[in-house]
C-alpha cells in the first residue's frame, strides 16, 4: 500500500499500486487485481484518479512508441506515453499533436479518458477528436478495439470515459502538420467581459490559439488579459533552454491567500499590460506556462486546493460569468490562476466529454474546508441555472444532482462501464 | 553507416538498459544491437527507439542468458562483424531472500542470473576487445554487492562477484584503450523494485539513473555510484564494524 494523491493534494490515501510496464500482459494483472482504475501521471485534480484501499493500476511503465509514420502523421504509443515526449519527438520532424491541455506531463492515455481540451478548441475541438483507434482491455481479459468508425459506441463511451470502460493500452493519433515550434502570440488587456467576448470573437477566426486570464479579485469587473497565438513557420531561432525549478517544500499554509492574492495580480495585470503586444514564443511556455515550476502544487500548503472548472452556453455566457465572478470576489478566494476560454460550436466525441459550446472559466481555490465548499454551492448554483456543467477531470465534490443535469447521457454511458473498474469519482457520483 | 557508434546491450528490455538505450538514440543515429531473451519484447523496444530515432540501425538478437556456449556464439557473432564501441551489460533480476534461503534452486537461479551470466557476457567481450583494443564495457552491479546484509545476501553475493570481476578487468586493461565501467546503482524505480515501492522505499527515478550511466560510459569512468549519494553511504556502511553491524536491521 502506498500514499497517493492527485494533483489537488486534498486527500493522500494508501492504494495498492500495480505497475503496468508489459502491454501484452495487462489483461493478467488487471485478472488478477480488481478492482482497480488506471492512474498515469496523476494530474487530475481530484479524485477521477483515486481509488483509496484499492487498486491503482499505474500506466506510467506503458511507455513505448509503436509506430510513426512520417508522411500520413499518424502515431501508435502506448497509453503511458507523456504528451511531452510525443511533441519533442514530432516537432521536429514536422507534426504536432493537434490538441494539448495546459501540462504536457500527462499521459496519452489519461489525455483521452479526460477528453481534454486546449486554447485551440475553437479549431480543433478536443483531443478524442484526434484519436483514430483506441485498444481498450476489459478486466474480463476482452480487448476490445474501437474508433470513430470502428465500434464507435464504445469509443464514444471510452472518450471521456473517465478510465471506467477499461483500460486504455494502445493509441493510435492524427498529427497536424506544424511548420516549427514556434507561434507569433499577441497578449492584449481587456477591461471587462463585454471586451472579452468581443476579443474572443474577432480573434477566433485569425487565431488558432485563444485563452485568457482573468483579475478574479478585482472588483473592477472582469478586467484581463487576453492571449492568443498562431504557429508561425517562417522562423528560425535557438529554442529556450527552460531552467527548472521545484516548488522545495510544502510550506505550512497555503502562500495563496487574502493577503497575498490582490497584490500578486495586480502586479500580473500591470506588468503584462506594460508588455502587451506581438512577439515569437516557443511553443512550450506558450501552451504549458507552470511545467518548468515543478510540483507548483505545493503551494498552496498541506490541505491542498480545488479547481473549480465550468462550462456554460454562450446565451447565459456573460450573466453567468459575471454572477460568478461577483461570488468569488466576495469571497476573497480564489486564485492566480484564473483561465476564461470559449469552446467552439463542435460537439466532443465522448459522451462524457466536458467540452461543450460555450465558455469555461477555470478556477484554483486554496482548501479551507467548509468555507470553500459553502462558496462552491453558490457557484454550483450559477452554473446549475445557466446548464452548464462541471469538468470532471478537476472536480472533488460536485453534487450529484448537478452531475447528472450536466451530463445528460450518463445512463447511455453507463452500459459501457466495466464493473470492476472503479474510482473514488466514480463511487461518489455514479453509486459504484 | 561507418560512422555509426556501435554499442551492444543485453538484457535490453530491462528498465534502466531501455532507458539507457533512448539516450543513445536521442539526438543521434547509432547502431544498436539489443540482446534478450524473450523476442517478442525485445522487438517491442526496438519499435520503440526506431520511432525515437528512424535514421539507427537497431537489431534484435534473442539470447540464452546461461549457457557458456551459447553466450559465445552470440558475442562473436556480434562482435564479429566489426569493432564495438560500448557494451552495457544489465540483465539480473532480484530475488527475494527468503525463498534463496528456503529453495537452492531459487538460490541457485539467483547466483546464475546475477552473477555468473554477467561475468560470462563480459568476458567474452572482453575477449574482442582485447584483440581491437578499442571499446567500453560497462557492467551493472549493485550497491548491494558492497557488503552482505541479511536482507538481500544472495543478490548482494552475485552483484559483490560482479565487482571483483570488473576490478580484475581494470586490472587487466589498464594502460590501454579498453575501459571497463562499473555501475552500481542504487534501489531504483523499475519493474524489478515495484514491490519496495509499495513497502514505502524511495527509489530513484530510472530516467535520472540511466543519463548517469550513459555519461559514465562516455567518459570510461571505473566506479560510478548512482545516485552519487551512495557512495557515501555505502562507504559507511562498509565500514561499521562487525559487532555492530550484526545488530543493525539492514
Amino acid at each position: 500500500m502506498r500514499l497517493v494523491s492527485s494533483w489537488g493534494r486534498l486527500s493522500a490515501c494508501p492504494h495498492d499500486v500495480l505497475v503496468l510496464n508489459d502491454r501484452s500482459k495487462v489483461s493478467n494483472v488487471l485478472a488478477g487485481h480488481h478492482p482497480g482504475i488506471a492512474h498515469g501521471m496523476g494530474r487530475s485534480y481530484g479524485d477521477v484518479c483515486l481509488n483509496p484501499e484499492g487498486v491503482l493500476w499505474n500506466t506510467t511503465g506503458l511507455d513505448r512508441f509503436i509506430r510513426f509514420d512520417e508522411n500520413t502523421g499518424r502515431l501508435t504509443c502506448e497509453a503511458g506515453v507523456l504528451l511531452r515526449d510525443v511533441q519533442r519527438l514530432v516537432i521536429p520532424r514536422g507534426w504536432i499533436l493537434p490538441v494539448t491541455p495546459g501540462t504536457q506531463l500527462v499521459t496519452v492515455g489519461g489525455a483521452i479518458a479526460n477528453d481534454v481540451h486546449g486554447k485551440n478548441h475553437h479549431v480543433h475541438g478536443t483531443f478524442g477528436d484526434h484519436v483514430k483507434l483506441i485498444k481498450l482491455v476489459r478486466t474480463d481479459g476482452e480487448i476490445i478495439e474501437c474508433g470513430p468508425q470502428l465500434r464507435s459506441e464504445w469509443f464514444a463511451a471510452t472518450v471521456g470515459g473517465l478510465g471506467l470502460t477499461g483500460v486504455i493500452v494502445e493509441v493510435e493519433i492524427q498529427l497536424n502538420r506544424a511548420a516549427g515550434p514556434w507561434l507569433e502570440t499577441e497578449t492584449i488587456p481587456y477591461a471587462n467581459l463585454d471586451e472579452f467576448f468581443q476579443l474572443a470573437d474577432d480573434s477566433e477566426a485569425e487565431w488558432e490559439h485563444t485563452v485568457s486570464w482573468i483579475d478574479c479579485v478585482s472588483r473592477r469587473g472582469g478586467r484581463g488579459l487576453f492571449m492568443r497565438g498562431t504557429p508561425r513557420g517562417d522562423f528560425d531561432r535557438l529554442e529556450p533552454q527552460g531552467h527548472k525549478l521545484t516548488m522545495p517544500l510544502l510550506p505550512r499554509i497555503s502562500l495563496v491567500n487574502r493577503l497575498s492574492l490582490p497584490p500578486i495580480n495586480m502586479a500580473y495585470f500591470y506588468f503584462k499590460k506594460w508588455q502587451a503586444g506581438r512577439t515569437v514564443t516557443h511553443y512550450e511556455p506558450f501552451f504549458y506556462p507552470l511545467d518548468n515550476l515543478l510540483e507548483w502544487n505545493r503551494m498552496y500548503g498541506p490541505k491542498g486546493f480545488f479547481q473549480y472548472q465550468s462550462v456554460v452556453p454562450r446565451e447565459f455566457g456573460k450573466d453567468a460569468l459575471q454572477a460568478m465572478l461577483e461570488q468569488i470576489a466576495r469571497s476573497g478566494d480564489g486564485s492566480f490562476l484564473a483561465v476564461l476560454k470559449t469552446f467552439g460550436n463542435r460537439p466532443s466525441v465522448g459522451m462524457m466529454s466536458f467540452p461543450r459550446p460555450g465558455v469555461t472559466l477555470a478556477l484554483d481555490f486554496p482548501n479551507k474546508g467548509a468555507r470553500t465548499l459553502k462558496l462552491f454551492e453558490r457557484l454550483d448554483a450559477i452554473v446549475r441555472e445557466a446548464r452548464g456543467r462541471i469538468y470532471l477531470a478537476k472536480d472533488a465534490r460536485m453534487p450529484r444532482d448537478l452531475f447528472e443535469s450536466g451530463y445528460p447521457r450518463l445512463n447511455e454511458f453507463l452500459k459501457y462501464r466495466d464493473p470492476e473498474i472503479g474510482s473514488q469519482l466514480s463511487r461518489r457520483l455514479m453509486g459504484a | 553507416m561507418e560512422n555509426k557508434k556501435r554499442i551492444v546491450i543485453i538484457g535490453a528490455t530491462s528498465a534502466i538498459a531501455e532507458h539507457c538505450a533512448r539516450l543513445w538514440v536521442q539526438g543521434t543515429t547509432v547502431e544498436l544491437t539489443l540482446v534478450g531473451r524473450d523476442a517478442t519484447r525485445t522487438e517491442r523496444v526496438a519499435a520503440d527507439l526506431r520511432v525515437r530515432s528512424p535514421q539507427s540501425n537497431i537489431r534484435v538478437v534473442q539470447a540464452e542468458f546461461l549457457d557458456p556456449i551459447a553466450i559465445q556464439t552470440v558475442v562473436d557473432a556480434i562482435a564479429g562483424h566489426g569493432a564495438v564501441d560500448a557494451v552495457l551489460i544489465a540483465h539480473g533480476s532480484l530475488p527475494e531472500q527468503s525463498l534463496c534461503q528456503a529453495d537452492l534452486t531459487t538460490c541457485h537461479e539467483a547466483l546464475d542470473i546475477n552473477g555468473i551470466s554477467p561475468v560470462l557476457y563480459a568476458e567474452a567481450f572482453a575477449k574482442h576487445m582485447a584483440k581491437t583494443g578499442h571499446g567500453t564495457l560497462a557492467l551493472i552491479g549493485s550497491v548491494a554487492g558492497d557488503r552482505g546484509r541479511k536482507s538481500n545476501y544472495v543478490y548482494g553475493a552475485a552483484k559483490g562477484m560482479v565487482t571483483r570481476y570488473a576490478q580484475g578487468l581494470q586490472h587487466r586493461f589498464a594502460g590501454t584503450a579498453v575501459k571497463i565501467v562499473l555501475i552500481k546503482p542504487g534501489p531504483t524505480d523499475t519493474p524489478m523494485t515495484a514491490h519496495l515501492k509499495n513497502q514505502g522505499a524511495k527509489l530513484a527515478p530510472v530516467e535520472d539513473v540511466a543519463k548517469k550511466i550513459v555519461d559514465a560510459v562516455e567518459r570510461g569512468q571505473a566506479v560510478v555510484y548512482v545516485p552519487g549519494k551512495w557512495k557515501l553511504i555505502m562507504w559507511v556502511i562498509r565500514h561499521i564494524p562487525a559487532v555492530i553491524f550484526n545488530k543493525t536491521n539492514l
